[in-house]
């Protein structure tokens, strides 16, 4: 498979210039937020604000008896007290299912629900008044194991089928097959030389965005609300917000406040339904912050999961079959998980040809913690299961782990087990090559040792002695954009007007910035495609269209797209005041430094005067290519807008006496199509990189019983400054002629490989099998369960 | 309870005040000083880091009397009115180092206390003196690149002046 680098591929499309793609502007909104001046939903403040706070159970799973808020009502400074019989509209919202009650109303589902809430002056004033609500539970066996789960007549439903949704799957949320070959036979497994089964399981982890969910309702004067919030997608926060408060759309207005990192956790909605009500009761702006411990119950988390997998292999290593089975534990309700689980079947597989592939993937409903959208995404699960299978078949056919990858990856023209073919550039073998040759860092220098340097750090832990090395590779795949049908489509409107003698560009859309940088990327589309150096981003609202939701890599691809389209319409619009003012008859005509430039005439007028007092202000909105359900029975069609692709290397250093891990070096290569912005693409990967090792090593949420047992950042940790290595990275672009400029989307499938590289590093080092994740140290000194 | 303190070279004066309020509290909702952060508010994220006498602290885990007649200086205070960002603030800019930026003031008052106390300070010197500072966002790697830039500009500007 030969490939070439093509960065400069495209540049016929588009006009160079330095704050153009492709560039590295700096982010429009950096200098305020190192002031500490950028408002984040958590700092908004109003004169006359209250304080909103949530009353949640101690429980999983209870029948709620009585709700008795007399003394709470009572409580000087508190101004409401609201249960499920105050809300005016709708009870009920969900992304995908709307299964899940705005307050709960006669049982409790899981451990953190939330019960009623209140408006107070002070938020110690709305905690001493939570306090006094007093609800009489009767409480009811957890179902929280996939035996309990699976088995309704025993252990009960967590929704009765006969409540206001039909359950002919008992506690399945949804499930989806991929067969694809043969299927998984007798006969087949007859055809393989060599089988490898495994058992594996994913812990429950959490975004851990430091933004605690927060925001501001502000009743106005029409009778609707106005509401400044931190979210994902601010249109589909509204469709579920308004019935809710018994109000049409238009009256439910949402500007996006800044935004402290989502990666998934700002998908649903938290705290955003109860502001309004309280805001609609009282008549004044209400305030709701998340504690850290209640963001542990206010988000969904990344399922946690248990896989089976079984991959056959000729003597010569070619994979012949992969039976696989995913189980996700989708908590109380549905969240995102139907499409959680499209995801790990269409993706289980990997980025390998299989030629014949027996998938099954099933999210249950349970009394634990909802998940639903973590960064990564259903194929996070599945990577760390198929890519163990990849190094246990190396080690058993005695072949270079990579070497064996390379042998069975997919590349531009595979089919993949949808029936999918991958119709862009699909560079797999190229970025395990790649990051394996990146340089090694030095080995651990034990004379002179700085304690920093191993497992254990300022714990003073180790002299060097009982640290061993390991070196692991892994690979993934993950989609770009919304799939199996859904059209997704994001609007932008961009405004060309003269101010102050010169050419100004306004990009207006409703994309949620978290952090990612869209709005550095809107600028620099803008200037690439009008040729200005002065861009505008107006602070993204309902006002405009929907720009889909910030998740599944998507933003740069759908959101960045409506931004070039629209510019490209404004460009097309003051060409033709050009043609007909000046009567040009040049084909060649572009927008450079400001002028509208022939590539035969040279510079023909600035866009200022051709412009003068008008605006050109257009809207136009970008869909991907249509993409269909996957067959229920058979999971083929052409589900995925777009594949993406990243590899990783990871060097770890083990204390193998007291089970400690450092990672010495992450290394990653990814195709990224076009890097719009390199030093943001960077950024992206050694961040999704970080959350991938988090998971390796240490990240989970601990649940016994339906019972969340560490919701702290004291009890959950996520990985330091120390815990992190360097992160070289090698980015390829190899462009996809279907998407704007031909990127690719590039947020998750960092995520996806890193944290298979990390325990492939573990094992090399420590000869364990390691079949779970987070590792922790009972696992490498053989201490614990 | 009345707090008379000094917030980043000014008097301030904060009244109501709760007993059990902690100074990042204060320093949000009372004084109209939002750059700290909160993240955890139990002194595990550092997001919240102030100086207080000179000293960084988690404004999280100080009750806001312990303030009295003292100097707190917050992110908003690292900028110098004439000169503009402080060096460590322009490092974070352009070396990405931010990016939901959360994190990024109690980073920035690290930092610049790091490199007041060791100008040249060691890849080490940096993840000890910031290993109580989470970042989500960006793998630490541009924050890295960041402290070591504004390093580098501290020493060559001290360098010119001499």
């Amino acid at each position: 498979m030969s490939q070439i680098r093509t960065e400069k591929n495209l540049q016929n499309i588009t006009t160079a210039h330095p704050d153009g793609i492709g560039g590295s502007p700096l982010r429009p909104d950096g200098i305020l937020k190192v002031k500490g001046e950028f408002a984040y939903s958590s700092d908004m403040w109003h004169e006359d604000m209250l304080w909103g706070m949530a009353l949640r159970s101690p429980h999983a799973h209870a029948k709620i008896l009585s709700v008795d808020i007399t003394e709470a009502v009572k409580h000087p400074g508190v101004q409401a007290v609201m249960t499920y019989d105050d809300i005016p509209g709708s009870k009920f919202y969900g992304l995908e299912i709307k299964d899940q009650p705005a307050l709960a109303t006669g049982k409790i589902r899981y451990h953190g629900e939330a019960i009623a809430i209140v408006a107070a002056d002070h938020p110690e004033t709305a905690r001493r008044a939570l306090a006094k609500i007093k609800v009489e539970y009767e409480l009811l066996p957890t179902i929280t194991t996939e035996e309990q789960c699976l088995d309704p007549e025993t252990h009960g439903y967590v929704h009765e089928p006969s409540e206001y949704k039909g359950h002919a799957s008992g506690n399945i949320v949804h499930s989806q097959k991929v067969i694809s070959g043969l299927g998984v036979t007798d006969e087949v497994r007859a055809l393989a030389d060599v089988v490898i089964k495994g058992d594996y399981v994913v812990g429950m982890q959490d975004q851990a965005f430091l933004g605690p969910e927060s925001g501001m309702a502000v009743p106005a004067e029409d009778g609707g609300i106005d509401l400044y919030i931190a979210t994902q997608w601010l249109h589909v926060d509204r469709e579920q917000i308004a019935p809710v408060l018994g109000l049409p759309e238009n009256k439910v207005r949402l500007t996006l406040a800044g935004v402290g990192g989502a990666f998934g956790g700002r998908e649903d909605l938290s705290m955003q339904i109860h502001a309004c009500l309280l805001a609609q009761r009282t008549g004044k702006p209400v305030k709701i912050v998340y504690s850290r411990e209640e963001s542990f119950f206010g988000h969904v988390h990344r399922h946690p999961a248990k896989l089976t997998y079984e991959t056959g292999a000729t003597r010569d290593g070619k994979l012949v079959y992969c039976d696989a089975r995913i189980v996700l534990d989708g908590g109380a309700y549905a969240s995102a998980s139907p499409a959680v689980v499209g995801n790990a079947a269409s993706l289980g597989m990997g980025p390998y040809e299989i030629p014949n592939v027996n998938m099954l993937a099933v999210a249950l409903y349970s009394n634990n913690p909802s998940c639903g959208a973590m960064r990564g995404f259903g194929a996070v699960q599945a990577c760390f299961a198929y890519e163990a299978q990849m190094d246990k078949l190396a080690a058993a056919l005695d072949i270079d782990p990579v070497e064996l990858r390379q042998l069975n990856a997919v590349e531009q023209g595979s089919i993949m087990p949808t029936g999918q073919e991958i119709d862009s550039p699909a560079p797999v073998a190229e970025l395990l090559r790649r990051v394996k040759a990146l340089p090694l860092p030095p080995a651990l220098d034990t004379t002179h040792l700085d304690v920093r340097d191993i497992p254990g750090a300022l714990s003073n832990t180790s002299h060097g002695e009982g640290i061993v090395r390991g070196v692991g590779y892994a690979v993934g795949i993950k989609n770009v954009g919304f799939s199996e049908g859904f059209d997704d489509y994001s609007t932008a409107r961009v405004r060309l007007e003269v101010i102050g003698g010169e050419p100004v560009a306004m990009v207006h859309t409703a994309m949620a910035e978290v952090g990612q940088g869209g709005v550095t990327v809107h600028g620099q589309i803008a200037r690439t495609e009008l040729g200005v150096e002065r861009v505008t981003i107006h602070p993204a609202n309902t006002e405009v269209g929907s720009a889909g939701s910030t998740s599944a890599s998507r933003q740069t691809y759908m959101t960045g797209g409506a931004v070039k389209l629209a510019a490209e319409a404004v460009r097309n619009e003051l060409l033709a005041l050009g043609r007909k003012r000046y009567g040009w008859d040049y084909n060649d005509l572009s927008l450079v430094g400001g002028k509208v430039v022939s590539a035969s005439a040279g510079a023909l007028v600035p866009i200022a005067d051709l412009l003068g007092d008008s605006a050109i202000d257009l809207t136009r909105e970008h869909h991907h290519r249509p993409t269909v359900p996957f067959d229920k029975e058979t999971g083929q069609g052409f589900g995925h807008v777009q594949y993406t692709f990243c590899a990783h290397r990871a060097v770890v250093d083990v204390d193998v006496e007291l089970g400690l891990v450092k990672v010495v070096e992450l290394a990653a290569a990814q195709d990224v199509g076009k890097a719009l912005n390199p030093l943001s693409v960077v950024g992206q990967i050694q961040g999704g990189s970080t959350q991938g090792l988090g998971l390796a090593v240490m990240e989970e949420i601990v649940v016994k019983d339906g019972k969340v047992r560490n919701p702290s950042f004291t009890d959950y940790l996520i990985p330091t400054i120390l815990d992190t290595p360097p992160q070289p990275v090698d980015v390829l672009e190899l462009a996809d002629e279907h998407a704007p400029y031909g990127l690719r989307g590039v947020g998750e499938a960092p995520t996806l490989s890193s944290t298979p590289a990390v325990v492939a590093a573990i094992r090399q080092a420590t000869g364990l099998a390691l079949n779970r994740v987070p590792v922790r140290p009972e696992h490498l000194t053989g201490t614990g369960e | 309870m009345r707090v008379t303190f000094t917030a980043n070279g000014r008097e301030v004066e904060a009244d109501d005040v709760w007993e059990g309020e902690s100074l990042l509290f204060m320093l949000r909702e009372r004084l109209g000083l939002p750059g700290s952060k909160n993240a955890c508010e139990q002194g595990e994220c550092g997001s919240c880091t102030v100086y207080l006498d000179g000293a960084p602290v988690c404004s999280c885990l100080v009750a806001a009397g312990q303030v009295q007649d003292r100097e707190v200086r917050t992110v908003e205070g690292l900028a110098d009115p004439e000169t503009g960002l402080d060096d460590v603030q322009q490092a974070f800019v352009d070396a990405g180092a931010v990016q939901c930026g959360f994190c990024t003031p109690g980073l920035l008052v690290q930092s610049h206390d790091l490199l007041e106390r060791n100008p040249q300070p060691s890849d080490n010197d940096i993840r000890e003196a910031l290993s109580g500072n989470l970042c989500r966002c960006t793998g630490y790697e541009k924050i890295m690149d960041a402290v070591r830039l504004a390093s580098a500009r501290k020493c060559s500007s001290s360098e010119v002046s001499q």
